[in-house]
């Protein structure tokens, strides 16, 4: 794979395990907001991929086939905690519910954490923003916001976050003045973090369903903000 | 379960309390651990007693984890953290410990 040489590393092959594309106009790949450099593929990365590009050549699949069915997957879960952020920023008490008590609400509205780890949830403001990262491993809430994208498990993002949170940050499309105090979340296996992005202005009367839209998986990760209603 | 482990001894009630200036112990048990480097031996605060928590660093080695263990989520100041921090002086870190990872600072 010349690609790799030429590029330098697992952020640029523009195969993510997870599902996490991105390419360029020409369709090759290009760097990632959050992520400088990274580490090679490991062997058994370089197998996947391998077996990848073969089931490509020989025609068993198509090129996208795989990033399709791992983005829909990740869709799907994703609403999961849009959904929750989205009845959150409509319902004051399901709010202050969803806060105090994040495990029993998440499970009360139909969904099950994994490996039965406890949930906390974060709520951003325009005082006090808070940025989650797992700097030892990738701990992520999969049932909330479907598997991690491959930023989050990279070791630069999980250097970065801690050390230049608001160069992250602005990587992601977020300037945030001196007046908003970052917290930058540690994760551990115990726990997983949901963050509830501020709601977007002139968004009065939006339904639970229209505001979901808004809430982008970024965001609740506390590396973006809400999605603007007029970019949706 | 073949390798030592920190001494994980039940508390009655809890050591720390929201308020308290602790520092982080700065050791390297050979068990497993989820201490990252960058807060050991650093100073923070107690924000509050999180709950009890099944003890991860017995259970990775095949032990039940059992009994749960007080955790702490513990504030530092990203100042302190790295001494070249370039951002603003009002931001912070958040990590969640288990007691026996702190100890009382003056």
């Amino acid at each position: 794979m010349s690609e790799d040489k030429d590029n330098g590393g697992f952020f640029d092959t523009g195969w993510r395990p997870s599902g996490d594309v991105h390419r360029g106009e020409d369709g090759r790949p290009h760097d990632h907001p959050g992520v400088q450099e990274d580490v090679g593929l490991g062997v058994r990365a370089s197998r996947a991929l391998a077996m990848h590009e073969l089931l490509i050549e020989k025609g068993v699949i198509g090129e996208g086939d795989v990033d399709e069915a791992i983005e829909a997957v990740s869709k799907r879960v994703q609403s999961n905690g849009a959904t929750l952020v989205a009845k959150a920023w409509s319902d004051p008490e399901f709010r202050t519910r969803l806060l105090k008590h994040p495990k029993e609400t998440v499970i009360e509205s139909g969904f099950v954490p994994e490996h039965n780890a406890d949930i906390i949830v974060l709520e951003n403001t325009a005082e006090v923003q808070h940025m989650v990262v797992c700097t030892l491993c990738s701990c992520y809430p999969t049932q909330l916001l479907g598997p991690p994208p491959d930023w989050y498990k990279s070791f630069s993002y999980r250097s970065r976050a801690v050390t230049e949170p608001r160069a992250v940050m602005s990587e992601f499309g977020l300037e945030l003045g001196e007046e908003t105090e970052v917290r930058v979340v540690d994760s551990n296996s115990e726990l997983r973090f949901l963050v509830i992005p501020r709601r977007p202005e002139s968004t009065d009367g939006w339904s639970v369903q229209q505001l979901a839209t808004l809430v982008n998986r970024n965001s609740m990760i506390g590396v973006a903000a809400a999605t603007e209603p007029d970019t949706v | 379960m073949g390798l030592p482990i920190v001494s994980t001894a039940a508390t009655p009630g809890l050591a720390f309390s929201p308020g308290d200036h602790v520092f982080v112990k700065d050791m390297t048990p050979p068990n497993h651990h989820r201490t990252p480097w960058y807060i050991k031996g650093r100073r923070g605060v107690v924000l509050e007693f999180i709950g009890m928590y099944v003890n991860s660093e017995t259970r990775a080695h095949g032990d039940s984890g059992l009994p749960e263990l007080p955790m702490y989520r513990v504030e530092f100041e990203q100042t302190h953290l790295w001494t070249d921090y370039a951002e603003s002086p009002s931001d912070k870190l958040w990590i969640d410990l288990y007691e026996h990872w702190l100890e009382q600072a003056e």
